[in-house]
């Protein structure tokens, strides 16, 4: 078989994003998002069509260090680092010397010693990344700081409304649940907001971050009036450690106002879509039936459509990356 | 050749410090003359004191018409010693402060072991007698290793030299402990220092709280936390009528209810950092650890709010706040981050320039660094009188110059100053009549 090389013809005409790093959505032009999702796009016609992507991480070095659990976002990238070509190094906080008391930082200039093109970092400190990359020579990527943000995952929520709605302007999202730990909360916060969606956040006081409303949205406290008209409903995952008395009541209580189920769903619009980000709380944040209802509907495209976007960022970066090794090879000739 | 080291050399015979511009806030003073030292002690000063009235055996010194006042008195810095000498020095401390025009530091109890004995008052006043380019005067814990529970032993730790009260970093939060310390040490007039941040509401937090910590997803402190504190004290003031000064104070709603406590003559005094008046919370930016602080930098209203209180002299005292931080508690997720900026030797520039943009009279700012802490503190120094103690600073108001946090003598260098443009310089800093700074002699040595 010969293999079929597709060229950058078949993607997005123009590649507008011009940044060393992805550490946040916040700070990123609707048009640089929108090449994101274009070329995310492309990957999922791509790897659906079973065509092999040009290689062009080839020769290229990509670790994933991850100092907290995660499953689907650490295979995501990595898969997304493989299908392009690149060497791919997977380090867990747990196995590593970070154990024994290293900092950060010094852990990053140990791995910078080894040349990465593209270190993917998932830390429990917001601003975790941002120090990385002051400090690294090779492109961050950051896969979720602390409380800050988790710009993949808002991108690959994007792209999976964008290709159920045809486009993302005009349409009425309603974000529910622990936005105030929430980086997901504020990454799709930042793009949906750029992207001209009315946002609306529906969640107990207690867990509003404060002066949330002045990044663009409109606050709800009751369910039913902030999903009335929906086109989308996001739910975000609630921390079983805060559901106990500390930031509400309990997780009954928090179900009974704050769940979703059919009664409340009723209010958005009929085909209203509902996404979460993965693991549910069954029961908690989400009626069991209805988190099935998703399972068939949602969840795969958004895995599929995770691996796709994070191409797509690999993608533009090692450009970028390209680009300044050229200037320099240039530069010192 | 490091001047500011000591042993330096005490002048034979009277000094004469002529043809300068005599500024004693305490008095109002502002005039050209001459100040005449002797045996460490101010002698003569005033308009006629001049090379042709002074003794025959005088060495003259020639200020140029630049600015003579009272050495400053830094009533908040930290110290390294004993326990974080890595950190800081008393020789370290002592460099610093004699060539940023300090004549008197104020040091925080929190050390290792804590000052919360007579013995480690002595300790450090006798290390810094024989180390210490600068005086260097202890405060003592108001709770025994500053555990919030158990009173130290206040009266002793004053007759043994303690010359204040506060648990540093850390509030009294327990109003009962606050009562009993406020009740005994108003028997013998002591003053209770307290950090004024109830710690319940600050958990965790890292920055203030507002609209930029929810951006950058980090904890943040309330506002009220601060104001909450203060009025509780203010209460137990009202009970007890001890002496009660807030360390730092950063909000306007604080700088308010201290305003109202003072106007109904409650014996309340405040203190402000620098960072307070010459920064908002946005220097937090890009997670700069080195914009993090305890209290944390507040909004650009909370830091107008300072500048007023300053200026209306709701806010008594301009403080360093030094804490020194190594690189290794700095360079770390903001979270992490020790809090803390090495303000010594940017205290009177940054103060200066609350001066030089028209904010508040030159002799009104630098009293909050001089006759009003020596008076709180009930020190001799920080006037420009005759038998006053011969701590004198020469000060080109005028000349600008540079942050250049790596030529500080602080052996922390944490600042988020690096590179900003300020008017001030220190020409000479005298303590006790002894030259222990000389910027002049400082630049050739350099050469």
């Amino acid at each position: 078989m010969v293999p079929i090389t597709v060229s950058l013809m078949t993607g997005p005409a123009r590649i507008n994003f011009h940044h060393p790093h992805l550490l946040g959505i916040e700070g990123l032009s609707a048009s640089e998002i929108e090449t994101l999702l274009d070329l995310g796009d492309h990957y999922v016609e791509l790897n659906r069509r079973d065509e092999p992507a040009e290689p062009l991480l080839a020769n290229r070095t990509q670790i994933n260090l991850f100092f907290e659990n995660s499953t689907r976002t650490r295979m995501s990238f990595e898969l997304a680092g493989k299908q392009l070509g690149a060497r791919v190094i997977n380090m867990v906080a747990e196995a590593s010397s970070i154990k024994k008391g290293e900092t950060l930082l010094d852990t990053a200039m140990t791995l910078n010693a080894l040349h990465p093109d593209v270190l993917v970092l998932r830390h429990r400190d917001s601003g975790a990344s941002a120090l990385l990359a002051q400090k690294m020579d090779c492109a961050v990527v950051n896969a979720g700081d602390g409380s800050h943000e988790h710009p993949t995952q808002a991108l690959l929520d994007a792209l999976t409304i964008r290709r159920r709605r045809g486009d993302l302007d005009g349409q009425v999202i309603a974000i529910c649940g622990d936005i105030l730990h929430s980086r997901v909360a504020r990454s799709n916060i930042h793009l949906l907001v750029t992207m001209g969606v009315r946002v609306r956040l529906i969640a107990p006081p207690t867990l509003l971050p404060p002066f949330i409303e002045r990044m663009g949205v409109e606050v709800f406290h009751d369910m039913h009036a902030g999903l009335k008209g929906c086109d989308v409903v996001m739910m975000l995952r609630l921390q079983t450690e805060r559901m106990s008395g500390s930031f509400v009541p309990s997780a009954r209580e928090y179900f009974h106002y704050y769940g979703l189920d059919y009664a409340k769903l009723a209010a958005a619009k009929e085909d209203a879509l509902v996404m979460h980000p993965g693991p549910m709380n069954r029961g908690v944040e989400i009626d069991t039936d209805l988190a099935d209802d998703i399972n068939r509907s949602v969840i795969r495209e958004q895995v599929e459509i995770g691996v796709a976007i994070r191409m797509a960022c690999l993608d533009v970066l090692c450009r970028e990356r390209g680009k300044a090794r050229k200037q320099n090879t240039e530069d010192a000739a | 050749m490091n001047l500011s080291e000591k042993p330096p050399i005490a002048p034979v015979g009277p000094v004469l410090y002529s043809n300068s511009r005599l500024l004693d806030p305490a008095s109002g003073r502002d005039e050209r003359g001459g100040c005449l030292v002797e045996d460490g002690m101010i002698v003569a000063l005033g308009p006629d004191v001049t090379v042709a009235s002074a003794p025959s055996n005088t060495n003259v010194l020639d200020c140029d018409g630049h600015c003579l006042l009272p050495g400053l008195i830094d009533m908040c810095a930290t110290i390294g010693e004993p326990g974080a000498a890595h950190r800081e020095t008393l020789v370290s401390i002592g460099n610093a402060a004699a060539a940023s025009g300090i004549t008197t530091i104020i040091c925080t109890p929190d050390t290792d072991p804590v000052v919360d004995d007579i013995a480690l008052v002595q300790y450090i006043q006798q290390r810094a007698e024989l180390l210490s380019a600068v005086r260097v005067q202890p405060m003592a814990a108001i709770t025994k290793g500053l555990n919030g529970e158990h009173m130290s032993e206040l009266g002793l730790l004053a007759e043994a030299g303690a010359v204040a009260f506060t648990d540093a970093a850390r509030a009294v939060t327990d109003a009962t402990v606050m009562r009993r310390a406020l009740s005994y040490a108003s028997a013998k007039g002591l003053l209770i220092v307290q950090h004024a941040e109830e710690p319940s509401l600050a958990l965790e937090g890292c920055m203030n709280e507002g609209e930029l910590s929810t951006r950058l997803g980090l904890k943040g402190i309330p506002a009220a936390a601060e104001v909450i504190m203060i009025e509780r004290d203010i209460r137990l003031v009202e009970l007890t009528g001890g002496r009660y000064h807030v360390a730092q104070i950063s909000t306007a709603a604080a700088i308010d209810a201290v305003r109202r406590a003072k106007a109904r003559s409650l014996p309340i005094t405040a203190g402000a950092a620098p960072h307070h008046f010459a920064l908002n919370e946005t220097a937090v930016g890009e997670y700069r650890t080195f914009a993090k602080t305890s209290p944390p930098l507040r909004t650009e209203d909370d830091r107008l709010a300072v500048v007023e209180g300053i200026s209306d002299g709701t806010i008594d005292v301009i403080v360093s706040a030094h804490m020194p931080q190594g690189v290794e508690s700095k360079r770390l997720p903001f979270a992490q981050a020790a809090p803390g900026i090495a303000g010594l030797e940017t205290m009177l520039p940054l103060a200066l320039e609350l001066t030089h943009n028209g904010h508040i009279p030159l002799l009104d700012l630098l009293r909050t660094m001089t006759a009003r802490p020596a008076e709180l503190l009930g020190l001799p120094g920080g006037r420009l009188v005759k038998d006053a103690p011969a701590d004198l600073v020469l000060l080109d108001l005028d000349a600008p110059w540079q942050v250049d946090a790596s030529r500080f003598r602080a052996k922390s260098k944490n600042t988020p100053y690096d590179g900003r443009p300020v008017q001030g310089r220190v020409l000479r800093t005298v303590v006790a009549g002894v030259t222990v700074f000389d910027a002049q002699a400082h630049a050739e040595a350099a050469e």
